[in-house]
């Protein structure tokens, strides 16, 4: 039927997965996927055929001759917009104009949303208990706003009982194999908890409720396909990520420490190295980070792991060094909870660094039980021991919080 | 009376205040700061319309 390489891939009776892996992406708006990504897109063929969402627009081609491998595009009758942000609804403006849907399906706020992106599109809201028959099955709709979009739901469709989570339970990872259990679990564990701790996290407490009324909408959910990474489809790997997610959602504290620092003569990573050679002499693992080397999804990352995390910074122009705030700046709009925080640095003069850093920890909720510690130039043998010390003990109270 | 955030769907019950945000139970929506907003998705008080 098609003249291209792409091809669908069944996944289950009638649905067809026709999205596409970006292999190379490496920022993906700021966040380092380290192994790519992938949009997935689905396509039900049930007497009206529907299409669950539509990848980034440079592939909206690919993901059309995918759906061209199995039926005709224009046979497409319905379209399910589950979140509105472009790597998911980017290829939707190529597909409309070729394709003349009967319909698409966003929530109230992807309706809104699609129209600001792409213009009136002739969008149909939906809402939680909604459902729309497409022949032998059902499109059942669950708002899941603020995860993690206002314009966030999720579509479930009873025939071959598969739940289309959109982001939930998805991950940055670009593979030719299709399912969970074709991947290595801790390499799946790494991706997903580095996913959730930088796209979900603000909004754990959601995702704690969402999980806790799962069962009170009855949904018999055999298979999980999210819009990235691998798809979910044995009952011991949906109950393994389900238990990830509210693990992550806890954020109950956990016994390892990092210490992230910026250093400009190497005063500031002299005092983090202390700090962490306190840290682990109280058995506590931990992991030291130069912003200079670690993008800041990778710090977050460690935050989200850590029940301990110290930030140290030189201060630059009476301010604490541009790298700390950028990280910092993003790690409180992600509302880590149950941290133990330390603030630390080296200045010349001013010293404004360390404060900087604690207050801005403060403000994040973090507990800092000990002050910060901020030397001039270069730190001597008794401020080192200091913030040795100081590591020693906060390891310490990390260990307690943690029994 | 209760508002609702037109973006997310946050209900602001005064009732129950916003206690996370330093704002008591029983505070009116009326009497909220004018740099409150939204503790789900961060939209200001514009963005609230009064619950039907």
């Amino acid at each position: 039927m098609s003249d291209t390489v792409f091809g669908a891939v069944q996944v289950s009776e009638h649905v067809w997965w026709v999205g596409a892996a970006d292999w190379n992406v490496r920022n993906f708006h700021g966040y380092l996927t380290e192994r790519g990504s992938s949009y997935n897109a689905f396509l039900i063929i049930d007497e009206k055929v529907t299409l669950i969402d539509a990848v980034k627009g440079p592939f909206a081609k690919e993901m059309l001759d995918r759906v061209a491998s199995v039926i005709d595009p224009e046979k497409i009758d319905y379209i399910v917009s589950n979140h509105s942000e472009p790597d998911h609804s980017g290829g939707l403006p190529e597909v409309v104009s070729r394709v003349k849907p009967e319909k698409i399906f966003a929530s109230v706020a992807g309706a809104k949303t699609l129209a600001a992106y792409y213009g009136d599109m002739g969008v149909t809201a939906v809402k939680t208990g909604d459902t729309v028959s497409i022949g032998k099955g059902n499109l059942a709709f669950v708002d899941t706003k603020m995860l993690h979009w206002p314009d966030s739901m999720v579509t479930y469709y009873d025939a071959d009982k598969v739940l289309f989570s959109q982001d939930a339970f998805g991950m940055h990872l670009a593979g030719s194999m299709m399912w969970a259990d074709e991947y290595d679990k801790s390499l799946l564990e790494y991706e997903a908890r580095k996913y959730f701790a930088n796209i979900i996290n603000l909004q754990a407490g959601k995702v704690i409720d969402l999980l806790d009324a799962l069962p009170g909408f009855n949904l018999d959910i055999r298979m999980v396909l999210p819009d990235h990474g691998p798809l979910w489809r044995t009952a011991e790997d949906i109950n393994w990520i389900l238990g990830l997610y509210r693990e992550f959602a806890e954020q109950k504290p956990r016994p390892r420490a990092l210490v992230a620092y910026s250093t400009m003569w190497h005063a500031t990573e002299k005092l983090a190295t202390a700090f962490a050679e306190g840290v682990r002499s109280a058995g506590v693992e931990v992991h030291l980070a130069d912003l200079a080397e670690n993008d800041r999804s990778s710090i977050m990352t460690h935050v989200a792991y850590s029940g301990l995390i110290a930030f140290g910074a030189p201060t630059m122009n009476n301010q604490m060094y541009p790298a700390m705030a950028d990280a910092l700046c993003y790690i409180k709009g992600l509302r880590p909870k149950n941290k133990i925080g330390f603030a630390f640095g080296s200045c010349g003069w001013s010293g404004e660094g360390a404060k900087q850093i604690s207050a801005e920890l403060e403000a994040m909720g973090v507990e800092q039980p000990e002050k910060f510690i901020q030397v001039k130039y270069m730190p001597n043998a008794e401020e080192l021991k200091a913030i040795r010390d100081a590591g020693k003990r906060l390891a310490e109270n990390l260990l307690e919080k943690c029994k | 009376m209760k508002y609702v955030c037109n973006i997310c769907g946050y209900v602001y019950d005064p009732e129950k205040g916003d206690p996370a945000n330093g704002i008591e139970p029983g505070t009116p929506f009326e009497k909220l700061p004018d740099d409150w907003c939204c503790p789900d998705c961060g939209v200001g008080k514009d963005d609230f319309a009064p619950a039907e």
